[in-house]
């Protein structure tokens, strides 16, 4: 088991480290940030812009080559993953926003994880009465919905909401108010919670869809299976029969989803980002390639891609655990 | 369920007995047992209605129309909805829907292209990784690990920043779009292939000196058409939510040009005074990629011999 995963993560990291290799030739060859300084009034000093980008190591009169050993000494021996082209570390800012992700995209996607689990197994036992194809037609406009008209909606909501309650009940401007607080207690919590729903909502929405079409189809499937007929058979109540036998089963790749949705979460939410104003990792991406900042970018597409390995791994220790057919020794 | 053996598409698997004869009903075709079980599908008829009057309406929509995409009506400014704009006016004065219908046109052209393109590759790849084998089927298989680790959503809009820009910039979009689009339905079709490359037929055909490529397009191919054309019809869905994706940052369809994803977008600015900008792009994307996933999910349970949603033949 051990010797197994060890050669998973090594292959892992060989196949990260060409593909950020590969993005980062990518970005070094597509992106000019050269275009930034040159369009500045009043003029800058030509040498002046070749010092800037050479301190950032984009400079396009570098060989490709150079900048790549220079690039891969950095990220290797001192963990420094460059600056962008004003000047601000890399690494720093990934840092900051690695949390804001992670406080924007947990709750939303626990609660779409299982309000999509229970609503597809509820579903599927109930297949084809009313219950199950309003839901599964919702649940169809959802999956066909992508992230940001749900959230324009939701906002053109909230905004007939707070006109009509004649406050500021819903907030969507960042995680939470610039401004003094009103002086009641927890008044700051309050304020983040105000930020916090519609964001929540929105990813909740889009979670629930995929799992509840995944979860109902498994379900599905369980349901039909011998071994629950058998169960039933031998005189096990309809409610145990569901949940522990067909349930159970059905659960098994969901895991797997849940595992790796996990990972990949935070580089995943960069159009809620946008829309409610949260400086995220996934709205840093898109800013980084406006502003043509190569080492941002770069970064980025690493840690989307540990995100994405990780999730692997976390994906085939799930089945191990929770599926007893599966032997990795 | 009771199986019906008279619709079994392979009467010969009997061994040449003769078959108990059914003097009431006759047999039917492939063909005919599919038709069946998709129009038994009520989704999935509606959708390919949806699907057809969308693209009537984005082939002929100019024609049909009061207003043309760039034609201005001077002094109606964010108009709402009305019986002169059936879906309102933006601050130029623009008719929402001719430019609605225009955006539709650009996605579909899109959608369909890297679809068929990117099902293509899958189809090439991934069966002749299972066929060939090897370092060969190693080599793809690694490609495909690669591709995927990497975030494509960055680095196609990496390259279209930097890449052309003018009329016909759309056309890198499509390339981007499918080249970052093929791999997990290659790794379906490889296992596919797997077990469609022991049969007898295709020993037969490389005994009798059939090439390689030959046999891939002749034998293998053909025989996971069904799960192919499911492919091709959800990946139009998913090209379309891609490019719209896009768009919606300025990576995707540039200006002067627009599709869907650039129109909504454009309204997402002005959603507090016009939400009608927003909304009718969004709709109609909405409804689109709706209408290709029932038709997609039609289609498959119609193909799939297996799968007991279609219903009795």
């Amino acid at each position: 088991m051990v010797r197994y995963l060890l050669l998973r993560v090594a292959n892992y990291a060989v196949l990260l480290f060409i593909a950020v290799s590969l993005a980062w030739v990518l970005a070094q060859t597509q992106l000019h940030p050269r275009q930034l300084f040159e369009v500045r009034t009043p003029p800058l000093d030509p040498r002046s812009i070749e010092n800037i980008l050479r301190a950032a190591n984009v400079s396009d009169q570098v060989p490709l080559w150079d900048r790549y050993v220079t690039w891969l000494r950095g990220v290797f021996l001192h963990w420094d993953w460059g600056t962008s082209p004003g000047g601000g570390a890399v690494g720093d800012e990934i840092g900051r926003r690695i949390w804001v992700s992670f406080r924007l995209v947990t709750i939303g996607w626990l609660l779409g994880t299982v309000l999509g689990v229970a609503l597809g197994a509820w579903s599927a036992v109930r297949q084809y009465r009313i219950s199950d194809r309003v839901v599964t037609a919702i649940v169809l406009i959802l999956v066909a919905t992508p992230s940001y008209v749900t959230g324009e909606v939701t906002k053109m909501v909230a905004t007939a909401v707070n006109k009509q309650v004649g406050f500021q009940l819903f907030l969507f401007l960042g995680e939470k108010s610039t401004g003094t607080l009103p002086g009641y207690p927890l008044a700051g919590l309050v304020d983040r919670v105000q930020h916090m729903v519609l964001p929540t909502l929105v990813l909740t929405l889009l979670g629930l869809a995929g799992l509840q079409r995944l979860q109902r189809s498994l379900m599905l499937d369980a349901l039909g299976s011998d071994f629950v007929r058998t169960a039933r058979a031998k005189g096990l109540r309809e409610n145990r029969a569901v949940m522990k036998h067909a349930l159970r089963t059905a659960l098994i790749p969901t895991g797997t989803y849940f595992a790796f949705q996990a990972a990949t979460l935070f580089v995943g939410a960069t159009y809620t980002e946008r829309i409610f104003a949260f400086q995220g990792m996934g709205i840093y991406g898109v800013d980084t390639i406006a502003t043509q900042n190569i080492n941002g970018i770069v970064a980025v597409t690493a840690f989307g891609g540990l995100c994405y390995l990780v999730g692997a791994i976390l994906a085939d220790l799930m089945v191990a655990f929770l599926d007893p057919r599966v032997r990795l020794s | 369920m009771s199986v019906d053996f008279r619709t079994n598409e392979e009467p010969e698997a009997l061994g040449g007995f003769a078959q108990p004869a059914a003097p009431t009903s006759h047999r039917l075709t492939r063909g005919q047992l599919v038709r069946r079980r998709f129009f038994r599908n009520r989704g999935a008829v509606i959708g390919l209605v949806v699907i057809g009057l969308l693209v009537l309406l984005a082939l002929f929509g100019s024609y049909l129309l009061p207003w043309q995409y760039d034609q201005r009506d001077l002094g109606q400014y964010y108009k709402p909805p009305s019986g002169r704009h059936l879906f309102g006016t933006t601050q130029a004065g623009f008719d929402v829907l001719a430019r609605t219908v225009r955006g539709l046109g650009k996605s579909l052209v899109i959608g369909f292209m890297v679809a068929v393109i990117q099902t293509t590759l899958a189809a090439l790849i991934g069966s002749s990784a299972a066929y060939i084998g090897g370092w060969y089927e190693k080599a793809w298989l690694w490609v495909i690990d690669l591709m995927l680790v990497l975030p494509s959503f960055f680095l196609i809009a990496v390259v279209s920043q930097g890449g052309p820009k003018g009329t016909y910039a759309w056309l890198l979009l499509v390339v981007l779009l499918a080249a970052f689009g093929w791999q997990l339905s290659a790794r379906v079709v490889r296992s596919l292939s797997m077990s469609v490359k022991e049969r007898e037929y295709v020993a037969a055909a490389r005994f009798m000196g059939l090439s390689t490529p030959r046999l891939l397009v002749r034998h293998i191919v053909p025989n996971i058409a069904s799960m192919l054309i499911v492919d091709v019809c959800l990946g139009v869905g998913y090209a379309i939510l891609g490019e719209a994706g896009l768009s919606y940052f300025g990576y995707g369809v540039q200006a002067p040009d627009t599709s869907l994803g650039t129109l909504i977008a454009e309204g997402a600015q002005s959603t507090t005074i016009a939400p009608w900008i927003f909304l009718a792009p969004a709709g109609v994307l909405v409804l689109l990629v709706m209408s290709v996933n029932a038709l997609g999910d039609g289609l498959r349970d119609a193909l799939d011999p297996s799968s007991m949603s279609g219903g009795q033949a």
